[in-house]
């Protein structure tokens, strides 16, 4: 392999964003048809680094030098890396459900005769294309009538239509079934055939064992190896290692747990995704939280860890099927969300912007926003107890910020998270799901987040920490489930525990318990 | 919405002689407009613009699309539209009118009857926007049809005459009450509550301030903004009492006035106010802090269907008859109102009393442009670009990524240059070299 001729090299490629460097001096090398997979955490810089590439952060946002057949790029948006042959396969697929699978193909890249859209040449095109991938398809379907499978496919077919060298594929098994899957490796494999280049994202472990020819690792937004899979005789244990494989210094509190017994446990839950009835995102889960417990949930992106958050948190995704709540060893119903704040359940969104703020709001009124019968006689809000208790929790956790009168949309990312657990502190929950508490925050308003949540866990109060920080799940929590696929996979002690198990049972559905 | 307050010495303690520091500049620049507008027409017109007559006449002649403001700009926050308010309120006047001709129904029940029509109709659109989740747009483009088509079906096309009780509402005045004093001897002592209110709320809000450890403005910012509003309430008490004989302030413009006093303490110090404007800001934040949005939404549908109704029976009152043509167009002057006032098409942002600000604009602009001969034609041109450049400001200031005027004024750079994901990727120590595998590449 390493005799073909270098097709496309990254060279120290630094990308930052305010605050944050996502990734810092990272080096790519990829030969012709050569299948290049990129491994790492959620959060490693992956996906970042494929925006790059492909022009989605364009020359000039990042330094470091794209080296593409010999000569350097500078990739102004998408159309010109794709007109260099380079095209990119997002997670959430690019078409139009809808338009016709032939009429996605040529979006914005139309034959033309005499000025009007040559619909013969497309046509007969299009079923060339959808051949070469192996669709079967009637080319006039409209593509929300073809499944997600087969919808990838299509996306491959409109890249290779613009004579494609390089394939960017960024978790392409993520949505399908086994057997589209492996449809699509050998697609994939098949391509590589012709000398078309892919690099591929992937989670999943066992299919970059089985068609990678090497494999690139990312941490922290640093390439930390790249490895000959044949050469180097590379199994998923070795990725593994190379994936998690940092120190956990002391970048935690110091924490005694008080843990007491069991007091709020969801047995055998079921949900369905909102829109597509057959996918379960929630499989038959049961979880339980001890009084003054920390208890992590790990799992990779698109597990279904949120799906579970946010279906007990008053049935506020998915379609829910079945399964039962307990808290203090009472069936509980939480049909809605009010009924789960009143049940003493609180929720911290992943997503500070979309779903937990209201950014046109100032600061002391979002902190009250979740219980505003707290500080109201009847129907009418009392001011001044409002900007008492906003005031409390500026100083009691920090907020940095002139006043509490300001609007959260000027406060930092770390601030903006305060405000939120102070929202959530305000209504006096005896059970907080944070679901990734630390995302896009810096380093010392993290070590200060940290510190909140074990006071909370301190107050013996039940915490359920959800994040793709594995040092920061092993470094919190007491005991760490583990999800896959929707379905819990393991219950570790998190003492017990370390990277390199865990990511096995967030990788694999087998069952140790 | 909050003004910027840390303090910078005397430029921002005068703005808080119109903000006490809880306004934003918005509203700030629109009262200042409103301000420069009637100064200009009162210099165009000789007089006439501020005068007893053209005042009271100002008033009762545009009370009715303020009460639709209110409504309107809690639809707009919640992040709504409605454009079937003039045909909701040309067919609850039309229902009243004949209710009292053909029943002989006494005015103050027809009243409550016209008030029953607009919850009924506000109850229906409501439940297509909250509870089946059709677009507002939709529903009250079809209301507008329906309910313009019913008053034409009840009223057979033809106009119907109210009885003298109930013009009351609409074209009534405050009556003479004990001595001869040359004027309006209830509006005086009007003008004499609004004022003692004044202070009294002034000296309150120090005291709160004081409580709750915000700094309040100096004191002579206090002095001069309740002496401006006193001088301004003294002089429009004076006008309003002693305008022609038999004429002082209307009836309708007390009905506005409480309307928006009890509104603006819906929207400010409720629950249920602060739920609109969650709601609007970002609906699926405010479900996620338990907000029924879906009541929220069908509340605010249905209080805009019956400040509707209310606005219908005042004009009826005015015009003395219901008839099919009555309330054309209003849905546009009110949502003019309301986005000349301040807020968002996006919903989330606007006050009751930027909306009232934002109407007075556009009644003193229509009403300064009749007094000096300008035809409807070019009124209506006049009309629309206010709209377009008050509106345009606003956005264009949104696209520089801050909200108000505020953010035109302090623009620094822009924030949110990356708004999708980005700092997902935050490494949080970095690696270490000692903890690097030892076959490091890079």
């Amino acid at each position: 392999m390493s005799t073909d001729p270098i097709i496309l090299e990254m060279r120290s490629i630094t990308k930052e964003f305010p605050g944050v460097k996502a990734l810092s001096n990272v080096s790519l090398t990829v030969r012709a048809g050569e299948i290049h997979a990129i491994c790492g955490e959620n959060g490693a810089g992956k996906s970042t680094l494929m925006k790059v590439l492909s022009g989605v952060y364009p020359y000039g946002t990042y330094s470091g030098d794209i080296v593409y057949q010999g000569q350097v790029m500078h990739f102004k948006d998408i159309r010109s890396s794709e007109a260099a042959g380079i095209a990119i396969i997002h997670q959430e697929l690019a078409l139009i459900p809808e338009l016709s699978i032939t009429e996605n193909i040529f979006l914005g890249n139309e034959p033309t005769k005499w000025g009007a859209i040559d619909w013969i040449t497309a046509k007969k095109t299009a079923l060339d294309l959808l051949a070469r991938v192996g669709l079967r398809d009637d080319p006039d379907t409209q593509i929300k009538n073809i499944g997600v499978g087969k919808q990838q496919l299509v996306e491959i077919a409109k890249a290779l239509n613009k004579s494609v060298k390089v394939l960017i594929l960024d978790e392409p098994t993520a949505a399908l079934n086994e057997a589209d899957s492996q449809h699509l490796l050998d697609l994939i494999r098949g391509l590589k055939g012709k000398g078309i280049s892919s690099i591929m994202i992937s989670h999943k472990l066992n299919e970059i064992e089985q068609v990678a020819d090497s494999i690139t690792i990312i941490r922290d937004g640093l390439a930390i190896e790249t490895l000959d899979v044949v050469a180097d005789g590379v199994d998923e244990d070795r990725i593994i290692r190379g994936m998690v494989g940092r120190s956990l210094e002391s970048r935690f509190p110091d924490r005694t747990p008080h843990i007491g017994e069991v007091f709020f446990e969801v047995r055998n839950w079921n949900v369905q995704h909102p829109q597509v009835a057959e996918r379960m995102v929630v499989k038959n889960s049961s979880i339980n939280v001890r009084k003054g417990e920390i208890v992590g949930i790990a799992g990779l992106m698109g597990a279904g860890r949120t799906e579970l958050a946010m279906s007990i948190f008053g049935r506020s995704y998915g379609n829910f099927l079945s399964g039962k709540v307990f808290k203090d060893g009472k069936e509980i119903e939480l049909r809605n969300v009010a009924e789960a704040i009143d049940h003493g359940l609180a929720y911290v969104s992943e997503d500070r912007k979309a779903l937990g703020l209201n950014l046109l709001d100032d600061i002391k009124r979002s902190i009250v926003s979740a219980k505003l019968s707290k500080i109201s006689a009847g129907p009418v809000v009392n001011d001044s107890k409002e900007f008492g208790i906003a005031e409390s929790y500026r100083t009691s956790l920090r907020i940095k910020t002139p006043s509490v009168d300001a609007g959260v949309s000027k406060l930092s990312g770390g601030n903006q998270q305060k405000v939120v657990l102070a929202k959530w502190m305000f209504t006096d929950p005896d059970l907080l799901i944070l679901d990734e508490p630390t995302r896009g925050i810096d380093v010392g308003a993290k070590y200060e987040i940290y510190g909140i949540i074990q006071e909370l866990a301190a107050q013996g109060k039940g915490v359920i920490l959800i994040s793709s920080e594995l040092p920061e799940l092993l470094g919190l929590a007491d005991r760490i489930y583990t999800v896959f696929e929707g379905a819990i996979t393991d219950c570790i002690q998190a003492d017990a525990a370390d990277p390199e198990t865990l990511m096995k049972s967030m990788t694999s559905a087998r069952k140790k318990v | 919405m909050s003004a910027d307050t840390s303090p910078r010495g005397g430029f921002r303690d005068l703005k808080k002689i119109f903000g006490a520091g809880s306004s934003n500049l918005r509203q700030f620049g629109i009262l200042f407009s409103l301000i420069a507008i009637i100064l200009l027409f009162q210099f165009l017109t000789d007089g006439l613009t501020l005068s007893s007559g053209n005042l009271i006449n100002l008033v009762s002649q545009y009370s009715y699309i303020l009460i639709l403001a209110i409504g309107m700009v809690m639809v707009i926050i919640a992040g709504h539209i409605d454009l079937s308010v003039g045909s909701v309120a040309a067919f609850a006047g039309i229902v009243v009118a004949t209710a009292m001709q053909e029943w002989n129904l006494p005015w103050p029940l027809a009243i409550l009857l016209g008030l029953a029509v607009g919850s009924l109709i506000g109850a229906w659109q409501g439940f297509w926007v909250a509870y089946i989740g059709v677009p507002a747009f939709i529903v009250t483009l079809a209301g507008m049809l329906i309910w313009r088509g019913g008053n034409q079906v009840i009223g057979n096309a033809n106009t119907v005459p109210v009885p003298d009780g109930f013009t009351t509402i609409g074209s009534g005045y405050l009556p003479e009450v004990g001595p001869y004093t040359g004027y309006n001897n209830l509006t005086l002592v009007l003008g004499l509550i609004i004022a003692g209110a004044v202070v009294l709320v002034e000296v309150r809000a120090r005291r709160v301030q004081k409580i709750m450890g915000s700094e309040p403005a100096p004191l002579w910012v206090s002095v001069i903004k309740v002496t401006l509003l006193v001088a301004v309430i003294i002089y429009a008490t004076v006008l309003f009492a002693g305008g022609r004989v038999g004429t002082s302030f209307p009836v309708s413009g007390i009905i506005l006035g409480v309307l928006v006093l009890f509104y603006s303490f819906i929207t400010r110090n409720t629950i249920f106010g602060r739920h609109v404007y969650a709601v609007g800001g970002n609906k699926l934040a405010a479900e996620l802090s338990g907000v029924k949005s879906r009541r929220v939404n069908f509340l605010v549908m249905m209080n805009m269907s019956i400040l509707a109704s209310l606005a219908g029976m005042i004009f009826v009152a005015r015009s003395v008859a219901s008839g099919p043509q009555d309330g054309l167009s209003w849905e546009l002057d009110a949502i003019a109102a309301v986005f000349i006032g301040g807020a968002a098409v996006s919903g989330g942002i606007g006050t009751v009393t930027g909306s009232i600000i934002g109407g007075l604009v556009m009644a003193v602009l229509n009403n300064g442009l009749q007094l000096l001969g300008v035809g409807a034609d070019r009124v209506q041109i006049i009309k629309g670009l206010v709209l377009l450049i008050a509106v345009g400001v606003d956005v264009w200031n949104k696209s520089q990524g801050r909200p108000s005027l505020i953010g035109f004024l302090t623009r620094k750079n822009k924030t949110d240059e990356f708004p999708s994901e980005p700092p997902a990727v935050v490494p949080t120590s970095g690696t270490p070299a000692s903890v690097r595998p030892p076959d490091n590449p890079s």
